[in-house]
């Protein structure tokens, strides 16, 4: 019996639980990730051992407190290589990321008549805030196209980058296509054109090693859930003169220099987008979290996802009437597949799939404009990560064949 | 268990209303028409009717969604029909009940007919908003247009 990467499944008791009288497959990865005791514990023993507000007292569990916040954002910094911790600021979430970069710098940035260019797999997180912008600034929001495999078409991109284009965000992993974009080439070509380059990491940062200098982008937002952290804590990565021109997104305490009566002064970076008492425990569960990835190896963790994405990407492409989106060369795609069973509603098909004990995501996967362009109106989602075995893959496989049987019987 | 529980929530009448809907297409003469979106997966139900009388005198759905949004629009389109406004939105709030799993009148029960098959959906919580979505858009129509047409 296999046991996920390294063995990594004895580490995340959630996953050893029936679900409607079956083991459950968890097979929700992209939507969230399961905790491993090691995080679990590390957010407890804060809270047993060193709780207290940060930068704010003089007594000695503050300066704990402020002690292990402060490290994880050094380790943060050093997990995607950021030149320097000031350019590491915690959110709440990738959403909030995108948000205050598109509110607060995309709003200083871009004039009217100006081009905001994104692409036609992007999450809503990565088009409405950016919606908003063009309202706003009279700009427009121009798609790149994907090819027939669902991947970027960089052609289309080559066409829709100009010398009118300001920003241009796209998503470094899709989340529902099952690519992986070359954001590194995409980096180059806005910067050729005098824009700035923005990368959605959500679906990235869990699954490879992300190198923020090397892709050479503005700004990068993920989130800590996806990777094993708890939600509520989310990572703006941004280049450091830019953060400075970038005005705070929230006002408030902690973020403050100076504050008089009609006006105050924003402390220096990273704080001055810190307003209010932070997630600290999220702070400490993700630096827990990048512990554990880092021990696993994160080439060990894309390793071993391409494998278990070889091994089950065959096997349901090998399903009669079972449409796949995105590329159907496993070496193309990551552990994101998105799927259709011809006359079954995805809703229909993940109810079957529960009662298999297999959880999947359906619906439009927060990506509607997607939906319309690949003209579903929503899939079903496998996603995997390292603690899924090969054995799940079967089950999956397994599972998917039953549910079409039973509503082929049912129908009939 | 596995799949042998879907038989409660799938039973052949909603299958069959799924693959053959009742009363789906446009109306002509409607009274009203009420477009209700599922904001988690997308699905969409449009519902027509034609009020006289202060009766449901016809009423059809148009829209995509899954088996159990599909089956359950065709059958409250087979039920609620001809009846009066009122007691129509009586048996709204019935079946509102029902697919939560809260217990209903016999009364109400049988006047819901093979429509009251749909409160199996209450063991499924994901899919309660599924049932509910054209029952939805006719009591928002009703509640709009329910007393514009006594005469």
């Amino acid at each position: 019996m296999d046991k996920g990467l390294n063995e990594s499944r004895k580490d995340f008791p959630i996953l050893d639980q029936q679900v409607n009288g079956e083991p459950l497959v968890y097979l929700d990865n992209a939507a969230t990730t399961q905790k491993p005791n090691q995080v679990l514990t590390a957010i407890l023993n804060y809270y047993q051992a060193d709780n207290a507000n940060v930068h704010r007292g003089v007594h000695t569990l503050a300066e704990r407190a402020t002690d292990r916040y402060e490290a994880a954002r050094d380790k943060v910094a050093a997990f995607i290589n950021a030149a320097s911790r000031k350019s590491i600021v915690y959110t709440r979430s990738t959403t909030e990321a995108l948000n205050w970069v598109a509110a607060s710098f995309g709003n200083l940035v871009v004039n009217e008549g100006d081009e905001i260019v994104i692409s036609q797999l992007e999450h809503h997180s990565n088009i409405v805030p950016w919606q908003q912008v063009a309202q706003k600034r009279h700009a427009t929001l121009k798609y790149i196209d994907l090819t027939k495999d669902g991947e970027l078409d960089m052609a289309s991109a080559k066409r829709q980058i100009t010398d009118k284009t300001k920003i241009v965000s796209i998503a470094h992993a899709a989340n529902v296509m099952g690519v992986v974009n070359p954001i590194k080439e995409l980096a180059a070509i806005a910067h050729q054109h005098g824009a700035y380059m923005i990368a959605d990491g959500a679906q990235a940062v869990p699954h490879m090693k992300v190198d923020v200098q090397d892709l050479d982008v503005d700004f990068y937002a993920f989130s800590g859930h996806k990777m094993l952290a708890p939600t509520g804590i989310g990572v703006l990565y941004g280049k450091q003169d830019l953060l400075e021109m970038m005005p705070p997104a929230q006002f408030g305490g902690e973020m403050i220099d100076f504050v008089h009566h009609q006006d105050a002064s924003w402390t220096q970076l990273p704080w001055k987008f810190e307003a209010g008492t932070p997630n600290i425990s999220g702070a400490i569960g993700l630096a827990s979290a990048i512990d554990y990835l880092n021990q696993l190896g994160m080439a060990n963790v894309q390793a071993y996802e391409r494998e278990i994405v070889a091994y089950t990407l065959p096997k349901l492409l090998s399903i009669d009437g079972l449409t796949l989106y995105g590329p159907s060369d496993p070496n193309k795609h990551t552990g994101v597949m998105a799927f259709n069973l011809a006359g079954l509603h995805p809703h229909d098909v993940a109810t079957g799939l529960d009662m298999e004990g297999v959880a999947v995501r359906a619906g439009h996967h927060c990506a509607q404009p997607l939906m319309d362009y690949l003209n579903v109106t929503a899939t079903a989602r496998a996603s995997f990560y390292f603690y899924n075995t090969f054995a799940e893959a079967d089950k999956l496989v397994e599972a998917i064949t039953a549910v079409k049987e039973f509503f082929a019987d049912g129908i009939s | 268990m596995g799949l042998a529980k879907l038989n409660q929530l799938y039973r052949e009448v909603i299958l069959d209303h799924a693959q053959h809907p009742r009363n789906r297409g446009e109306l002509t003469n409607a009274s009203g028409v009420v477009e209700l979106r599922n904001p988690t997966c997308g699905d969409v139900i449009n519902v027509a009717a034609q009020l006289k009388d202060g009766k449901i005198a016809a009423l059809k759905f148009t829209g995509s969604g899954c088996t159990i949004s599909q089956a359950s629009a065709s059958l409250m389109t087979t039920v609620l029909v001809n009846q009066p406004v009122q007691r129509a939105r009586e048996l709204i709030m019935a079946f509102s009940h029902l697919i939560s799993g809260e217990t209903i009148s016999d009364q109400d029960d049988d006047d819901l007919g093979d429509a009251a098959l749909v409160g199996s959906v209450a063991e499924f919580p994901a899919r309660i908003k599924c049932a509910a979505l054209a029952w939805h858009a006719l009591d928002e129509l009703l509640d709009q247009k329910g007393d514009d047409h006594h005469d």
